[in-house]
């Protein structure tokens, strides 16, 4: 066995340099109420069964995890104080906190983990996290002991944010299906605040715990998410100093105005693990692009350089690979595609598709989220008539709503389409999905809808997804993602700009690797 | 006699209900995508298991006509499901809104039949004056703007450079004040939707207002209240505008179903917790129970204020009455 503790206390201090920014200096403040806007409405608040950011950033104030990472992709002690990674990485030993308990005050048990960790296999969307668990032993009330079929260095990232909420047992357990259960929307975690009121579509109220296993935090008393209907409204009230916290804001021109804001500060840390990428993605087994020089092709002819800088003004940031540059995966050194028209026109004159009269070669149609004007709508617009300019006529295909366009890309009933793919911090979780032979899927939205399939990069995923040295794996992680770039089943295009807008009177900010999908038990509001 | 109408008046609405019912259930179904997919959107992606067991779990895995015999037997209980979204029966959520709806409407429309009312008797008065050409201005202007564009522009003049108003929502959550303190923050909250909720109507109560009185002031009697020496105070208050107002009543009760459904964008534009938002939301979200929800609520609504209304004529006009 190997113990991670050891190098806990200086990663501790690192952090904590690193993540409280302008108010470092000051003592927390104890009390007061931190309003968080969203335009994010969730279908309940167990993080369990249900992902994404509307559920995670009231399920991880409600909620606690065994671990927790900071800003440097480093583990801490959560409701494990301290545990081990097996030799052979095939197991990992979580020692409890004693004392620990649910809000209901009933005390946290290994039995609890072990019923957890089950509910997660079973019902949360992400099968690769816990895929791999074979059984989770119990050996005592504070200790549990979780054992893979082979190692699984993912793991320790999974259990952390929203991804393996500690459930009770004794509320879960009683036989109902965990994914309807009533308890999701009255729900009793163990975290630093206790849901109080949750109504949905309008505010959800959190109440500090004042039993919280974590002795003299939370320092907030209340923390109020509430809805707003869009995004210039939420900005708007955000300017008039009605909300201390806007998270995942994307919106450029928003951003720019809120910049211009003294009492706010607007930053996009915070959001490393989440890896949300933009991209334009190839239906592989079209008769045109299954052809790798036409795709190649298009992806010369596109300007990545124009869509971060031109249409987002500069808020976003360009992306060349599958992981994103914050991740200790990403691969910075593979084919770039610099736009060259030159060179578009070349190979798609070599794979023989010549222009007709009016300078036409061959006419696809582009399909886009709908709701995601900036980061979706406006680029798609930017590629038709960049893509003419070497001969290829595109045909947007607009959807009315987000079921409408999941059912022609997971059908794969489309030609082209941009798409937003998170990769949740692991590229286990989720990068591998979208590139693997195995996961292609007819029905099942952010699958590998591309239709691509490498058996060599299914080999290389399938190795860094159990190797556990952290450097074999990056070398790992990057040649795959070399193998992916060359054989172009999408263009990268830019990472979503995701900022965190907050109040400058907010000490200790969430800018961990999870950001505002974090506990917020270190956050405070100077009066 | 009037039992037996009443009565009658009774099955036709069951019928009309039931109608309602089937024809909803299979015009939504008609949508590209389900619930399943957007469940698993909001996910973030989910498996093929996964989206098998959230299909079997709602019975979106069973025939078609299956689905819709199941509903209507559990609708004809009282049952309308539960929520496909929220995780919550679809009544609860329901019930929880429509206090806020109904506030919403009834204000706008009090508003705009008052102030829409008094415009017409104002404008009847001298139909060729300045006053007269200001209030067919304001309603072409309020009639013709799109009721989205309206609430935009109230909440960035009223709201935002001017902030009187709040943006959105119907209180302010973060403050913690009593029952007294919560009824004048509704009342805040209320003004910028009701405006512009009743702006529609008002344009058109103005305008109705001010042809019926028109009409009605040409009248050979009004010109024998006048011969006789009634003051004009009276010949417009007592004379005219009890008369003028007979059409404006009757419009009033066949708007309260448009005005329901002006609720909708109204309601999304300023966040207002009513069944307009929860519509939206639920259509979006292919939420089939919440949306035929709603749908079998206002129809019962409209319908029972159809049938109220045609009661009510049946009473107060004995023309109507004596019809055979």
């Amino acid at each position: 066995m190997k113990t991670l503790r050891g190098m806990l206390a200086g990663a501790a201090i690192a952090t904590a340099l690193v993540v409280t920014g302008a108010v470092q200096a000051q003592e927390p403040v104890k009390g007061g109420t931190l309003v968080i806007g969203t335009t994010q409405k969730p279908r309940h608040l167990n993080p369990a069964v249900q992902s994404g950011v509307a559920t995670a950033v009231p399920g991880t104030q409600i909620f606690a995890t065994p671990l927790r990472f900071d800003a440097e992709w480093q583990p801490q002690p959560y409701l494990a104080e301290s545990w081990e990674v097996a030799d052979d990485g095939k197991s990992i030993t979580l020692h409890l906190r004693k004392g620990a308990t649910f809000h209901d005050g009933k005390p946290i048990t290994s039995g609890d983990v072990a019923f957890s960790v089950k509910t997660v296999k079973e019902n949360h969307p992400f099968k690769t996290m816990y895929g791999p668990v074979t059984s989770v032993d119990t050996p005592d009330e504070q200790t549990a002991v979780i054992n893979f079929d082979a190692p699984h260095p993912a793991a320790l990232l999974a259990m952390s944010s929203a991804l393996l909420p500690i459930l009770p047992e004794h509320v879960y357990g009683d036989g109902q299906d965990p994914k309807s259960h009533p308890a999701n929307s009255q729900t009793v975690g163990s975290g630093p605040f206790k849901l109080v009121e949750y109504k949905p579509g309008e505010h959800i109220i959190l109440e500090k715990n004042p039993d919280y296993f974590l002795e003299g935090k939370p320092h907030l008393d209340r923390i109020i998410i509430k809805n707003y209907k869009d995004v210039t409204s939420m900005v708007l009230a955000a300017d008039k100093g009605e909300i201390d916290m806007l998270p995942f804001l994307t919106s450029t021109r928003d951003l720019d105005r809120l910049k211009k804001n003294d009492a706010l500060e607007v930053t996009n840390q915070g959001y490393a693990a989440v890896g949300p990428i933009n991209w334009l993605a190839f239906n592989t087994k079209n008769e045109i692009l299954k052809d790798l020089k036409v795709r190649q092709a298009i992806a010369y002819a596109i300007d990545r350089n124009f869509i971060v800088n031109a249409l987002h003004s500069g808020f976003s940031t360009p992306v060349t690979g599958p992981v994103v540059s914050g991740s200790p995966f990403a691969a910075p050194d593979v084919n770039g595609y610099d736009l060259d028209l030159d060179k578009a026109n070349a190979l798609l004159d070599e794979a023989g598709h010549a222009r007709d009269g009016d300078g036409t070669r061959f006419k696809l149609s582009l399909d886009y989220i709908p709701g995601f004007a900036e980061m979706q709508k406006t680029v798609a617009e930017y590629l038709r008539p960049q893509l003419k300019k070497v001969g290829i006529e595109v045909k947007l295909r607009a959807s009315p709503d987000f079921p409408t366009w999941a059912k022609r890309v997971s059908g794969h009933d489309f030609d082209m389409s941009m798409d937003i793919v998170f990769n949740w911090g692991d590229p286990v979780i989720g990068v591998h999905r979208t590139y693997l032979c195995s996961n292609i899927r007819e029905g099942v939205i952010w699958s590998n809808t591309q239709s691509y399939c490498n058996e060599e990069v299914d080999t290389l995923l399938g190795q860094a997804g159990t190797e556990t040295d952290q450097a074999k794996r990056a070398d790992l992680y990057r040649k795959a993602q070399a193998m992916i770039v060359d054989d172009v089943p999408l263009v990268f295009l830019n990472e979503l700009p995701y900022h965190t807008v907050y109040d400058k009177k907010i000490g200790n900010a969430p800018l961990s690797i999870w950001g505002p999908m974090a506990p917020m038990d270190d956050v405070y509001k100077s009066q | 006699m009037l039992l037996w109408t009443v009565i009658r008046r009774l099955i036709y609405s069951v019928i009309l209900v039931v109608a309602v019912l089937v024809l909803n259930f299979l015009l939504i179904h008609l949508a590209p995508g389900d619930p399943a997919d957007v469940i698993a959107g909001e996910m973030g992606g989910a498996t093929e298991e996964v989206l098998a067991s959230i299909r079997k779990a709602y019975g979106l895995d069973q025939p078609l006509y299956v689905q819709l015999w199941v509903y209507l037997k559990a609708a004809a209980g009282g049952d309308l499901g539960q929520s496909f979204f929220y995780n919550a029966p679809v009544i609860d959520l329901i019930l929880d809104r429509v206090g806020a709806t109904l506030l919403l409407v009834f204000t706008a429309l009090g508003f705009a039949i008052v102030v829409g009312t008094t415009l017409g008797v104002i404008a009847s008065r001298k139909p060729t004056g300045i006053v007269s050409n200001l209030v067919t201005v304001i309603s072409v202007i309020g009639y013709s703007a799109p009721i989205f564009w309206t609430g935009i522009m109230l909440i960035i003049v009223f709201a935002s450079l001017i902030p009187l108003f709040p943006i959105s929502n119907m209180y302010d959550v973060t403050k913690s004040v009593g029952p007294f303190g919560y009824a004048l923050d509704v009342a805040h909250h209320l003004v910028l939707p009701a405006f512009t909720l009743g702006i529609v109507y008002l344009a058109q109560y103005s305008r109705l207002t001010r042809a019926s009185m028109l009409e009605v002031l040409g009248s050979d009697y009004i010109r024998t209240a006048r011969a006789k020496g009634v003051s004009e105070r009276k010949v417009y208050g007592r004379h005219a505008l009890r008369n003028a107002v007979l059409p404006i009543i009757t419009i009033a009760g066949l708007q309260f179903g448009g005005i329901v459904s002006g609720a909708v964008l109204v309601e999304t534009v300023f966040n207002w917790p009513g069944l307009g938002t929860l519509a939206f939301d639920s259509i979006l979200a292919r939420d089939y129970p919440t949306i035929l929800g709603i749908l079998f609520f206002s129809a019962v609504i409209v319908i029972v204020a159809n049938l109220i209304t045609d009661l009510l004529y049946r009473v107060a006009d004995p023309r109507i009455r004596m019809a055979k």
